[in-house]
């Protein structure tokens, strides 16, 4: 006993005992946080594969189940596990009785009753997963047609933004002109712009166009570029050795052919990731879409999947089906460019 | 002819137009999506619109719609007599939700990262994990929360009551006391975003600032205290900031989880009703495009206000390394 409370003490008075218990202790409160963010996940996934009728009444169980039953006399009947004459043993319910008891039998011999406390039992479940839920929430609503909307939005937006935001950026990273400092200047001064500000007229304006209740308004301003990507890239432009660019000038490239050849290809990553959280801003966004679209044909998965919660809000299995559907592209996303992600994150975090 | 021909022109002159061209897209997306609209709905705030019919010039109208009856109020302490209550109760709810949010957030997500940027077993999993709420947010992410707080079906109040021994716990979304902490908790999920921040942050520490106060004798909480934590001031300060703009355009949470609700957006007892919920409500529910404009540009002035006092006070308590150094 004495051997291990010195081993102990040697261990916690040497550096190393002290930097074991400080990362023993970090596991254990990374690992419980985790276990907490990781619940409503969980529950999302589980609860998108419960029959409806277990959502109404067994919320406490994280699990798709359904009572375990059993036949007597050509009716199923719920089973308990019961601890009687010291055995346990798997007894169906076959009665309700005043005072919380309960007539209890065994499937197989139906004439010898045994009479318990129903609370004192163990109420058996199992397994219940209902897959077809999916297929039953894209169907009752346009799946697919949001699902196409959201795409082209997304998309299109996408390269509209990275068509314009990276001339704009080479524009500003590579060019010396008197008022491209002041230009800049302003630039990055709407970052912090509340879109509020701006976004009556522009709906006025989108009203007067036609463009209302169509997927323009949401695609065309990502043509003209963003102050928070032209920011982004101009940062990586800069870090691109100019002499490359003088190089590829004494060959007799124009401006355009430098920055498509030279500047673009060493570039990828920097695109690649403001591409990416773009795709992230125009897959989760909700309130543009909220304002410009009006009808169900042209709405994206976010507004969409909200309209369905009104509609369908008591059938949550379903509800949360399409949740799960809409965050998968997202999480699989993420996955498969996590380098890139963090990369990116730290670099508009920090540099910004 | 008037102009130089591309060939005449100097190398520089011919630098400098190659550059205007380059940034033009910007520039008209500038003055039409951006610029136009702000002065746009500047003139709109001092008019009486609703799309359909034009503009009729209101002058102070709105603005003394917000503020008329806010001396009255402070001397008798009862705010209904505001000339509009909900403008008031809607700065309040974005203000009690940011005082609560952004502290929390903050102590959170730079606790993590202290945590996960020490060399554990599995680190790249935790980060992984932890960050993964960040990506997702938005309308399934809401509908998820609703249902784990709703009271009859979730998880939430099940778990406080048997883990806990809570016996009574709250309403959440549906009790006005508790709607908005619920709307924090569900925010601190998604605390990884800034996390990722305050974890590339750390890593740019040099490591010898730590070696010299290891050798000076620093426990780990003087180092973090007197090392990590000024080291780290300018990107708190960078959180905050952006923290602060996006609680008042607070939104996408709210609409999600009220809308769908018997009371409706906002709901209950206006308990949720964000400054930039009852924007969207003036403006596109009652087409009050007048009075939204006005709430537009009150808010862009409540956050030019905030920013320019954080970037002031800064001054102290905001730590940049090169200021080190320039003193020596």
């Amino acid at each position: 006993m004495k051997k291990i409370t010195d081993y102990f003490r040697w261990l916690f008075n040497s550096g190393r005992g002290n930097e074991l218990l400080s990362k023993s202790i970090t596991t254990l409160i990374l690992a419980s946080g985790s276990i907490l963010i990781l619940i409503p996940f969980l529950f999302m996934i589980t609860t998108s594969l419960k029959d409806p009728a277990q959502i109404r009444s067994d919320s406490m169980s994280m699990l798709p189940r359904k009572p375990k039953t059993a036949e007597v006399l050509g009716k199923d009947e719920p089973l308990y596990r019961v601890i009687f004459d010291g055995q346990t043993q798997e007894l169906a319910l076959i009665r309700k009785m005043p005072e919380g008891m309960g007539q209890f039998v065994e499937p197989t011999q139906p004439d010898i009753i045994h009479e318990l406390k129903i609370n004192d039992q163990k109420q058996l479940y199992r397994l219940d997963i209902h897959w077809e839920n999916y297929p039953e929430a894209i169907t009752a609503m346009p799946f697919w047609r949001y699902l196409g909307n959201t795409l082209i939005v997304t998309f299109v937006g996408m390269f509209g933004m990275l068509f314009s935001c990276s001339l704009v950026a080479y524009g500003f990273s590579r060019f010396r002109a008197r008022w491209l400092n002041l230009l800049f200047l302003l630039l990055l001064s709407t970052i912090m712009l509340p879109s509020q500000v701006r976004l009556i007229p522009v709906y006025i304006l989108f009203n007067k166009l036609g463009w209302v209740n169509s997927l323009l308004p949401l695609i065309i301003p990502q043509f003209f570029a963003n102050a928070y990507d032209v920011f982004l890239l101009r940062q990586f432009f800069m870090t691109i050795p100019l002499e490359l660019d003088d190089a590829a000038k004494i060959d007799g490239a124009n401006p355009l052919q430098i920055l498509m050849y030279i500047i673009l290809p060493q570039a990828r990553p920097a695109l690649v990731s403001v591409g990416i959280f773009h795709f992230l801003y125009a897959w989760n966004d909700f309130y543009e879409p909220l304002i410009f679209l009006h009808t169900r044909e042209n709405w994206t998965l976010a507004v969409g999947l909200q309209t369905f919660d009104a509609i369908y809000t008591i059938n949550t299995h379903l509800i949360m089906a399409v949740s799960v559907l809409m965050i998968v592209p997202p999480i699989l996303l993420f996955f498969f460019s996590q380098k890139i992600f963090t990369q990116g994150v730290v670099f508009s975090g920090i540099k910004g | 002819m008037a102009f130089p021909s591309i060939q005449k022109m100097s190398l520089a002159r011919r630098e400098e137009l190659a550059g205007y061209a380059f940034v033009i897209p910007w520039i008209i997306g500038f003055l039409v999506f951006t610029i136009g609209p702000m002065l746009a709905s500047l003139y709109f705030s001092f008019t009486k619109y609703d799309i359909v019919t034009p503009p009729q010039w209101v002058g102070l109208d709105n603005y003394q719609k917000a503020f008329s009856g806010i001396w009255d109020a402070i001397r008798s302490g009862d705010p209904r007599q505001f000339g509009d209550p909900l403008f008031w109760k809607s700065l309040q709810v974005t203000l009690y939700y940011a005082s609560l949010a952004l502290p929390l957030n903050l102590i959170f997500s730079m606790f993590l990262a202290v945590l996960l940027n020490q060399k554990v077993p599995g680190v790249n999993v935790w980060r992984t994990i932890y960050f993964l709420p960040s990506i997702i947010a938005g309308v399934a992410v809401t509908l998820l929360w609703v249902r784990i707080f709703n009271p009859r079906l979730g998880i939430l109040n099940p778990f406080l009551t048997n883990v806990f021994g809570i016996k009574s716990p709250p309403q959440w979304l549906g009790d006005p006391e508790w709607a908005v902490p619920a709307l924090v908790i569900m925010s601190l999920w998604s605390v990884g975003g800034s996390m990722i921040i305050y974890l590339a942050g750390l890593q740019g520490v040099p490591t010898d600032l730590y070696d010299a106060a290891k050798v000076d004798g620093a426990n780990a909480w003087q180092r973090f205290w007197n090392v990590t934590f000024p080291m780290m001031t300018p990107v708190i300060f960078y959180n905050l900031v952006l923290g602060m703009i996006s609680t008042f355009q607070y939104f996408t949470q709210v609409y999600v989880a009220t809308s769908n609700s018997l009371g409706g957006l906002g709901s209950p007892q206006h308990s949720t009703l964000f400054y930039n919920v009852y924007l969207y409500q003036n403006a596109f529910r009652y087409f009050d495009m007048g009075y939204a404009s006005t709430l537009a540009w009150i808010l862009f002035i409540i956050v030019l206000i905030l920013t320019a006092l954080i970037f002031r006070s800064s001054d102290v308590w905001v730590y940049y390394e090169g200021q080190l150094r320039g003193r020596g």
